[in-house]
C-alpha cells in the first residue's frame, strides 16, 4: 500500500471525547432499572473443602436478596470443558461456586446479592463459612525440583540443536547465571465488573470487563446451557486489561447466575484485592549458559525456564525460543518447565512469555559482552541472525539493525564509558543499558461489516475491543483510507458479540487481524459500487475492471484518468441507500516466512549511592513493527509498555505468605506500579519496515513489543552504574545495597 | 434460655440496615438532594444515585486517584469520603467541567496529547490537574510530576499527561471547574 492522506497520521483518538467528559461508560457503569447488587466472598484457605457455610445472618440483613453458594446455586454445566474459552490453556478450567472444593485462595465461595452494594457487601461480612483444611504448596522455590516438561497443550517449547553442553565447555568465554522474577498482577484501573441484565424473556444482556466479548458469549451458552441468540456481551469501553481480561472472568457467570436465578439485574464487581485471585503473570526461574569465541560469537546457549501453574491448568507460553530468533549459534539447548502450585492458574500479561524470556537473554547477553569484553551492541550485531532457527525460516522483515543504529544514535551510546562505575552526575550513579525486543506478529481469522451510506458514511463494525490501544481510531483510519471517504463520515462499531465474529484483542493481533476483515469488507462494498456504477446509462466507468479504478474522496475514478463517479451518483443510479458487506480475512498459514517486530531498548539510570534510590531517567526505544497506521497512539502503546517494563524491572511483586498459601500483597499500596514521578524522558523511535509479504496492509501490531526487553535494558543499565548485577526481579532498593 | 432470647431481640437491630438520612449538596453547578446511608461514600453516591459514572472507582481505598473530584476547587479521593460529609458542599466532577459542550481545556489538552488509553483514569487524571493548578505549587516539570502521583495511569500515559498540564499552565488558560469562588 502507498503512502496516503489518512494513514501514517497522528490522528487523536475517536473515542477521545468519551473519555475526557465521562461520557464512556465501563461495565459496573449501566445503572439499569431494578438493578440488585452482588457482592463476592471468596475463600481465605489455599486448600480444602467447605464443611459448612452458614448464611442466616447473612439473609437477615434488611436489603439482602439472596446468597448463593456451591450447595444452593441453580444448575450449572458439569463437564471442565464446558467452562473451558479460546485462550484456556489445557487442563481442566475452574468452575466458579460448583463444589466445595478449594483450589486456591482467594477463590470465590459464595455471592451475596443485595438492594444496594453496601448492604451485599455488608451482609457478605456475616457469612460463617467452615473449611476443611488440607496442606497446600505454594513455595515455588521448594517445589523447584518437581518441575516438569509439559507437551500436553500440543505445542513443544523446548528446542535443541547441536551439543549445547560440549560447546560450553570447550568455550573460550562464558556466562552462566540465574535470573528470577516473583508474581505479577495486571491492575488494570477498573476492577473487574459485571452487569448482567434481565431482558423479561430468558434473555441476557451483559455489560462485563472483557477482552472479548464473543469468547465470554459462548462461554456463558455453554456454562448454562443456553443458546448464542439469548445472550449478549458488551464491552465498549474498557478500563484496561494487560491480558487479565483475555479469559471470562468469574463475575461473568456469577452476575448471569444470579440474575437469571432472581429474574433480575445484578450487578457483581470484584474488589481491588479480590483481582489478585484471577490470573496473574507467573513467577520464574530461569538458568542460562552461554558460551562464545573470544570475538563474541555465540557458539552455545543454553536456557532453562521454570514456571508456575496451578493443579488444574498447564499455563504456559513461548519464553526460551526467542535466543533462536535473535542470535545466530549452532548449539542450542533450550527447556521450559512447570511446578504446580495451590494457586489459581496464571494467566496472559502483557506480551507473555516473551517478556520474561526476553529479559533473561537479554541480561545474559550482557553479562556476556562484560566476559568478552565487547560493547553490548556490537555484541548483539555479532550474533545478529537473518533466519528464525527455530522454524529455519528467514523473516518477512527484520529492521532490527536499524532500531540498534537509529536508538543507539539518538541515546548517545557512542559517548559511553564501558567500565561499571565510572559514570557519575554529581552524587548518583550513572548507568546506561541496552536490550533487544522481540515479538510475535501474530493474525487470527476475523470478520468485519463494512456500511456505506449514499450520503457518504461509513461504518465500521466488529466484534473485537479496544482495551486502550486505539481499536476504534484503528478501524476508523482504515476504513476511511481503504472505502475512500473522508475520516469525519466513520463511524465504528464493536465491542459487542452480535456484531460480525472476532477474536478476543490480544497478541498484538487485532490491527493484522481485524484490519484485514475490514480491507476485505470494503473491498465488497467497492466492488458492488462499481457493479452498480456501471450500470448507468452513459456511465464513464463502463468496461472497467475492478483493478482499473480506484476509490478516494468519495469517487470512483478510472486510474488511466478521465472518467470519474461520485459514491452518491453510482448509489442513486443503482437505487440504493445503503450498501453492506461482511467479509472475514484469514492468515496465511503456509507462509515461507518468520513474522516477527523487533525493538531496541536504550536506558540510562542514576542511583543515588548511598541511599539505593533507582531513577530510570531516559529511555529510547526504537520499534520496527512494520507499517505505522497512527504514530501518535501507537507511540502511546510503547510509551505507556515501557512504563510497564519499568515497574517490571524496579516495582512489581506479588509477594505470598507461605503459612496462608496466599498472596500477601493484594492491594495497590503494597502492589507498586509507576507513577508518574517514576517517568521521566521516554523517547519512541518507529523504523521504517515495508513488509507485503506479511499482510496486504503490511502491519505488525504494537501492543507488546513495547514492554519486552525494556527491564532487561534496565537492569543492565544498574549494573553499568553501580558493578553489581542483580538478577531477581524487580530490582529493589535493599537488592541493590545488598549486592 | 435468657441468652437467645436476647440474641433474638438484638437481631433485628444488628442487622437492619442503617438509617438514611437527606443530603443536600450541589453537584456541577445543580442543588441535588440525596438520600443516603451513612456508610455510603460520595464516589458511590455519584456513581449509582446520581448515575454521574464519570467519576470512576479504581480500588475504593484510596489508593489509585481514580475517583478524584473537586470539592470547592480542591481535589478531593471521593472515595475516601462519605455522602454524608458533603452537606452544602460544592461538588464539581468530571461531567462538570466542559461548559456548553466546549471541552475544558484540560480536556482538549488530553485528546491532543494522547494522554490516556483505556480513559478509566482519566477524569481522575484531569480533576487532579485542575485541582493542581489551582493550588499553584507546582512550577516545574518534577513538581507537577509529582503532585500528580497520587492518580494512578495503568496504561503508563505519564508522559503525555505532563505534556497536557504543562501545556494548560504555559497558556495560563483559567483552570474553572469548580474553583472556589
Amino acid at each position: 500500500m502507498t503512502a496516503t492522506s489518512i494513514l501514517g497520521k497522528p490522528t487523536s483518538r475517536i473515542d477521545g471525547r468519551a473519555k475526557v467528559t465521562g461520557a464512556a461508560k465501563y461495565a459496573a457503569e449501566h445503572n439499569v432499572p431494578e438493578l440488585a447488587h452482588g457482592f463476592v466472598v471468596t475463600s481465605a484457605i489455599a486448600k480444602g473443602r467447605i464443611a459448612q457455610i452458614d448464611m442466616a445472618d447473612a439473609l437477615a440483613v434488611d436489603g439482602v436478596i439472596a446468597v448463593f453458594t456451591h450447595s444452593n446455586r441453580p444448575k450449572m454445566a458439569a463437564s471442565h470443558e464446558k467452562y473451558s474459552d479460546d485462550v484456556a490453556p489445557a487442563g481442566k478450567p475452574f468452575r466458579p461456586l460448583y463444589d466445595d472444593r478449594i483450589c486456591f485462595s482467594f477463590q470465590p465461595i459464595a455471592l451475596v446479592v443485595a438492594e444496594e452494594p453496601e448492604i451485599a457487601r455488608f451482609a457478605a461480612s456475616l457469612l460463617h463459612i467452615d473449611y476443611e483444611q488440607e496442606p497446600h504448596e505454594t513455595d515455588f522455590e521448594k517445589q523447584r525440583d518437581h518441575a516438569f516438561v509439559f507437551k500436553g497443550d500440543g505445542e513443544n517449547h523446548s528446542h535443541k540443536r547441536g551439543k549445547a553442553d560440549k560447546a560450553f565447555a570447550d568455550a573460550p568465554v562464558k556466562v552462566a547465571a540465574e535470573y528470577r522474577m516473583e508474581v505479577e498482577h495486571h491492575n488494570p484501573m477498573e476492577m473487574f465488573g459485571a452487569t448482567a441484565v434481565w431482558e423479561g424473556d430468558g434473555r441476557i444482556t451483559v455489560h462485563d470487563k472483557t477482552q472479548g466479548p464473543v469468547n465470554c458469549r459462548d462461554y456463558l451458552a455453554n456454562v448454562f446451557g443456553m443458546k448464542a441468540d439469548e445472550l449478549r456481551v458488551l464491552n465498549p469501553y474498557v478500563g484496561g486489561a494487560f491480558g487479565s481480561g483475555l479469559r471470562p472472568q468469574y463475575e461473568l457467570p456469577l452476575a448471569v447466575l444470579a440474575a437469571r436465578a432472581l429474574k433480575r439485574s445484578v450487578r457483581v464487581t470484584l474488589t481491588r484485592q479480590q483481582m489478585f485471585g484471577l490470573g496473574y503473570r507467573a513467577g520464574n526461574i530461569q538458568s542460562l549458559k552461554l558460551g562464545a569465541e573470544r570475538d563474541g560469537r555465540l557458539t552455545s546457549f543454553a536456557h532453562e525456564f521454570i514456571g508456575m501453574t496451578s493443579q488444574f491448568e498447564a499455563f504456559q507460553r513461548t519464553c526460551v525460543a526467542w535466543s533462536s530468533q535473535l542470535y545466530k549459534c549452532a548449539n542450542t539447548d533450550l527447556v521450559q518447565k512447570l511446578v504446580r502450585l495451590d494457586q489459581n492458574s496464571p494467566c496472559d500479561m502483557r506480551a507473555p512469555g516473551g517478556c520474561e524470556g526476553v529479559y533473561a537473554i537479554e541480561c545474559a547477553m550482557d553479562e556476556l559482552s562484560y566476559a568478552a569484553n565487547i560493547d553490548p551492541l556490537e555484541l548483539r550485531l555479532v550474533n545478529y541472525s537473518d533466519r528464525d532457527q527455530m522454524e529455519d525460516k528467514p523473516y518477512s522483515s527484520k529492521e532490527l539493525r536499524e532500531c540498534y543504529r537509529q536508538a543507539a544514535e539518538r541515546f548517545g551510546w557512542s559517548k559511553r564509558n564501558p567500565r561499571p562505575r565510572s559514570m557519575k552526575d554529581g552524587h548518583e550513579l550513572v548507568g546506561w543499558g541496552m536490550a533487544s525486543g522481540i515479538w510475535e506478529a501474530m493474525q487470527l481469522e476475523a470478520s468485519a461489516r463494512a456500511v456505506l451510506g449514499a450520503n457518504g458514511s461509513l461504518e465500521i463494525a466488529s466484534a473485537t475491543a479496544d482495551i486502550g490501544p486505539g481499536t476504534y481510531t484503528m478501524m476508523a483510519q482504515l476504513g476511511a483510507e481503504l472505502m475512500g471517504v473522508p475520516l469525519d463520515n466513520v463511524t465504528v462499531k464493536l465491542g459487542d458479540s452480535d456484531l460480525p465474529q472476532a477474536p478476543v484483542e490480544g497478541g498484538s493481533f487485532t490491527t493484522a487481524s481485524v484490519g484485514s476483515a475490514i480491507a476485505a469488507a470494503c473491498r465488497a462494498v467497492q466492488k458492488d459500487l462499481l457493479r452498480v456504477a456501471q450500470k448507468a446509462a452513459g456511465s464513464p466507468l463502463k468496461g472497467a475492471k475492478f483493478a482499473d479504478v480506484e476509490f478516494a474522496d468519495g469517487r470512483i475514478r478510472r486510474k488511466d484518468g478521465g472518467a470519474e463517479v461520485s459514491f452518491a451518483d453510482a448509489m442513486r443510479a443503482g437505487k440504493l441507500d445503503r450498501i453492506e458487506k461482511e467479509a472475514s480475512a484469514a492468515p496465511n498459514d503456509k507462509s515461507k516466512f518468520a513474522h516477527y517486530t523487533h525493538s531496541a531498548i536504550f536506558a540510562e539510570v542514576k542511583i543515588d549511592e548511598e541511599l539505593g534510590v533507582i531513577r530510570v531517567t531516559r529511555v529510547v526505544n526504537a520499534v520496527a513493527a512494520g507499517r505505522i497506521l497512527n504514530p501518535k497512539i501507537a507511540g502511546s502503546q510503547i510509551l505507556g509498555a515501557i512504563v510497564g517494563g519499568i515497574g517490571m524491572a524496579l516495582h512489581e511483586e506479588t509477594l505470598t505468605d507461605h503459612r496462608f498459601g496466599r498472596f500477601m500483597v493484594h492491594n495497590l499500596a503494597d502492589y507498586h506500579v509507576p507513577v508518574n514521578a517514576d517517568v521521566h524522558g521516554i523517547e519512541v523511535i518507529f523504523v521504517d519496515e515495508q513488509d507485503d509479504e506479511i499482510n496486504p496492509l503490511g502491519v505488525k501490531g504494537v501492543g507488546e513489543i513495547g514492554i519486552v526487553g525494556t527491564a532487561a535494558a534496565i537492569a543492565n543499565a544498574i549494573y553499568h552504574a553501580t558493578g553489581k548485577r542483580v538478577r531477581d526481579l524487580p530490582i529493589t532498593i535493599d537488592k541493590v545495597m545488598r549486592a | 434460655m435468657a441468652h437467645h432470647a436476647s440474641a433474638a431481640a438484638s437481631r433485628a437491630e444488628r442487622f437492619a440496615a442503617p438509617a438514611k438520612t437527606t443530603v443536600t449538596f450541589r453537584v456541577n453547578g445543580t442543588n441535588r438532594t440525596i438520600n443516603v446511608a451513612p456508610w455510603t461514600t460520595l464516589l458511590d453516591a455519584l456513581r449509582v444515585n446520581l448515575d454521574l459514572t464519570g467519576t470512576k472507582k479504581g480500588c475504593d481505598q484510596g489508593q489509585c486517584g481514580a475517583c478524584t473530584v473537586l470539592i470547592g476547587g480542591r481535589r478531593v479521593l471521593s472515595c475516601l469520603s462519605l455522602a454524608v460529609m458533603q452537606d452544602g458542599a460544592e461538588v464539581t466532577t468530571i461531567e462538570g467541567l466542559a461548559r456548553d459542550g466546549k471541552l475544558h481545556p484540560l480536556q482538549r489538552a488530553f485528546i491532543d496529547h494522547d494522554a490516556f488509553q483505556c480513559g478509566y483514569c482519566t477524569p481522575g487524571q484531569i480533576c487532579s490537574a485542575v485541582g493542581l493548578i489551582n493550588e499553584g505549587k507546582a512550577r516545574s516539570p518534577d513538581e507537577i510530576r509529582e503532585l500528580m502521583s497520587g492518580n494512578i495511569c495503568r496504561c503508563g500515559a505519564y508522559t503525555a499527561i505532563l505534556a497536557a498540564i504543562e501545556e494548560v499552565m504555559a497558556n495560563g488558560r483559567a483552570p474553572s471547574g469548580g474553583a472556589a469562588r
